[in-house]
């Protein structure tokens, strides 16, 4: 509001006293009080600039030259590979080495640099937001994250779409069930690297034997009280319990959600839930602090082959599945050279040996007959090769929008007490 | 030295004016670096930090500076108990840290020989080497329910004990707030210590024999000479304690429950997750507020003109 419009709104008498007063008052304009309102003024200008622009960059269909840089591909043979730890087969002998990269390099003479640095969704989009929102390469050609964060980036306009004259063994090979994520249907935009799935793991040795076979029991059973985690990955764990519930994850109301929170709020108030954990869950079920908890079956194959006291169960009710996917991200300057590296691991070969050393569920179609020569102790695992009734019970977690997000992972800070 | 000032001549007294006018030029050149680092690295980006706290909107939407004073209130009342919690953890830990390393302290600056000491102060100093993290999460190991520590503590009933208190529950101590202040309490330590040992090990040895000599007890001699001229070193050991350790929130993420979180770990929760960028930001200067607020008013009471 200006000054005119108030002194306009005053009575005829005090409008005039308060222009005197403004004049030859107290509150006289002098040098030095223009000279300090001006300064205050500047700040307050300094503040009101600093606003920050909207994140998206172009529409959420828009396959805008906004988002592609050039493509050095073909005079810089190299592509910038970003990933999570230890989700990639390493050599037996030099755990720097990942054979199928190197195989990668010897069939089509790109250079991979691979990094892992992707440790949480959230906290990479945090790292390389700054680049995206500004339209500037992030130094990735490259990138895996899970369909949520995808779906994400697509919807910002921070992904580009892929030539599908490059990945046409990927189309060819991709398993069905992931063909049409509701986050981008058809895979305009990303292939999945693994599949994750939600399972309720236990320790048999801290559960004296007793079998932990649903999230029901988890919240309920007075004899895992204060010894149950569930997971810090809000659509994991509510997944898992709208699934308790009778819900469906791929076609829930917010009531649903609200439900599924108020469930969890009893057993934080309970004290039936210790905590809510990452992946930092293995140690605890393995010293069976946790007894009984919400666990991915890629960690659960590794922790089971150290510790043989922990089982795994496929709860009656269903679980929740999700993909972390390849994206190459906005002003990427190797595309086509990601490309090739997304279908040359659609090779069920290939896949078969990522498969065999990850231990999480592959995208690709027969790569069960290739990991039988390879791996057969991981072709007959269930948490890999998922049986076809395993199949039948998989639920995948829908889409959210902006406004739906934010309110969701409000309520979820709140339930973990953050 | 009187005498020559008094009789010098008074021609010579424009000159010094400008040396003297020099010298306080240089302490200003001297005061730039840091004053440019600290526009760079505190004013902008508390500045920034300001208006992101007045802005509403969203992030696919942008957010706009609205001048919305509400979500401070908002944020307070949202998360007060975060705020208890933060600032009774970081003083329980403070007092425990001053218990703690005021003994060490006093043994490294008086007791231990000059060998003896440099390998104490090393073995205090050691910890440091390893991430804040690691020594965090080595806790978990430390204090894990099927652990010696616990199973000790079971054994003499002493969580019974603590359990009733509230600090611990379930016959367990990890995923409580004894774990999160002992957390706090080891992971800070180092930062009492230090200042503490400082300021005694400048106590001159011979204040005691004067003392003794004038028939002080042991005790009335820490009472009525040592603690007194140590104080500078306890306020800047227990500042050093509090304000890193109540904006903490490694520990409560690692070793705490649900019911246990601190306001760090609101504000990284509403940082990264909501990406409410307004109400993290706003709780971040409330942090602060609070925080200078009990700064101050302890400073008064402690009194610091010897702390420089």
């Amino acid at each position: 509001m200006e000054l005119h419009e108030i002194a306009d709104g005053l009575p005829e008498p005090v409008r005039k006293a308060w222009e005197r007063s403004l004049t030859n008052g107290r509150a006289a304009m002098t040098r030095r009080t223009l000279l300090r309102a001006t300064a205050l003024a500047a700040g307050a200008g300094s503040l009101a600039a600093c606003g920050i622009p909207p994140a998206r960059t172009t529409s959420a269909t828009g396959d805008s030259p906004v988002n592609s840089a050039k493509d050095l591909s073909d005079s810089e043979k190299v592509v910038n590979f970003s990933n999570w730890p230890l989700y990639i087969d390493v050599d037996d002998k030099n755990k720097d080495k990942h054979p199928s990269l190197d195989e990668f390099t010897a069939a089509t003479g790109v250079k991979v640099r691979y990094n892992e640095d992707i440790n949480d969704n959230v906290e990479f989009f945090g790292k390389v937001k700054p680049q995206l929102a500004a339209g500037q390469d992030t130094g990735r050609d490259l990138m895996v994250l899970t369909d949520w964060m995808a779906g994400k980036l697509i919807r910002l306009g921070w992904a580009q779409k892929l030539e599908m004259a490059n990945v046409t063994t990927a189309i060819t090979n991709l398993e069905a069930r992931f063909r049409a994520p509701d986050w981008d249907p058809g895979r305009l935009y990303s292939y999945p690297w693994a599949g994750i799935q939600v399972v309720v793991a236990y320790n048999k040795k801290a559960t004296k034997g007793k079998v932990v076979s649903s999230v029901s029991q988890l919240l309920d059973d007075p004899e895992l009280k204060g010894r149950v985690t569930f997971l810090s990955e809000m659509r994991d764990t509510i997944g898992m319990v709208l699934l308790e519930q009778g819900k469906d994850p791929a076609k829930f109301t917010a009531d649903d959600y609200n439900a599924a929170i108020a469930r969890l709020q009893k057993g934080v108030d309970d004290k039936q839930i210790r905590k809510f954990t990452g992946n930092d869950y293995g140690q605890e079920l393995s010293s069976g602090d946790i007894a009984a908890c919400l666990a991915w079956g890629g960690d659960l194959i590794q922790l089971r082959a150290d510790n043989p006291d922990i089982e795994f169960v496929i709860p009656d009710q269903g679980y929740v599945a999700s993909t972390d996917n390849l994206l190459i991200p906005a002003k990427a300057q190797h595309k086509k050279n990601a490309e090739r590296l997304i279908d040359f691991y659609y090779q069920p070969k290939i896949a078969a040996e990522l498969t065999a050393g990850i231990g999480y569920v592959s995208p690709v179609t027969g790569v069960k007959d290739e990991l039988v020569k390879l791996a057969p102790d991981a072709a007959s695992n269930p948490l890999v090769i998922p049986t076809p009734e395993m199949a039948a019970k998989v639920h995948v977690f829908r889409s959210l929008t902006e406004a739906e997000e934010s309110d969701f992972e409000e309520k979820f800070s709140r339930l973990i007490g953050a | 030295m009187t005498t020559t000032t008094e009789a010098a001549p008074p021609q010579v007294v424009p000159l010094e004016a400008a040396r003297k006018k020099r010298r306080k030029l240089t302490a200003y050149w001297l005061l730039l670096p840091g004053i440019a680092w600290l526009v760079v690295f505190f004013a902008i980006p508390m500045v920034y930090q300001g208006s992101t706290s007045l802005q509403t909107g969203s992030l696919e939407q942008g957010f706009k500076l609205t001048w919305h004073f509400a979500t401070y209130w908002d944020a307070l009342v949202e998360y007060k108990w975060h705020f208890v919690r933060s600032f009774s953890y970081a003083a329980i830990a403070t007092v425990l840290c001053l218990a703690i390393g005021y003994p060490l302290a006093y043994t490294i600056a008086f007791k231990a020989n000059q060998r003896w000491r440099n390998v104490i102060l090393i073995l205090v100093i050691a910890p440091f080497f390893t991430s804040f993290l690691i020594r965090t999460l080595a806790w978990k190991t430390i204090l894990s329910d099927g652990g010696p520590v616990v199973g000790a503590l079971n054994h003499l009933h002493l969580l019974a004990l603590s359990d009733a208190v509230g600090l611990t529950s379930g016959h367990r101590v990890l995923a409580t707030p004894l774990a999160v202040v002992c957390g706090l309490t080891y992971n800070f330590l180092p930062f009492m210590i230090l200042p503490l040992y400082t300021s005694l090990e400048r106590i001159d040895p011979r204040l005691h024999e004067a003392a003794n000599d004038l028939y002080a007890r042991p005790f009335t001699i820490f009472r009525k000479v040592t603690f007194p001229i140590s104080l500078p070193g306890v306020v800047a050991g227990t500042l050093l304690t509090f304000i890193p350790a109540s904006g903490d929130y490694i520990n409560a993420q690692l070793l705490g429950s649900p019911s246990e979180q601190m306001v760090g770990n609101g504000i990284q929760k509403q940082f990264l997750n909501v990406l409410a960028y307004p109400t993290a930001a706003a709780l971040s200067f409330i942090l602060m507020a609070l925080i200078l607020g009990m700064v101050t008013v302890y400073m008064r009471k402690a009194g610091t003109e010897e702390l420089v």
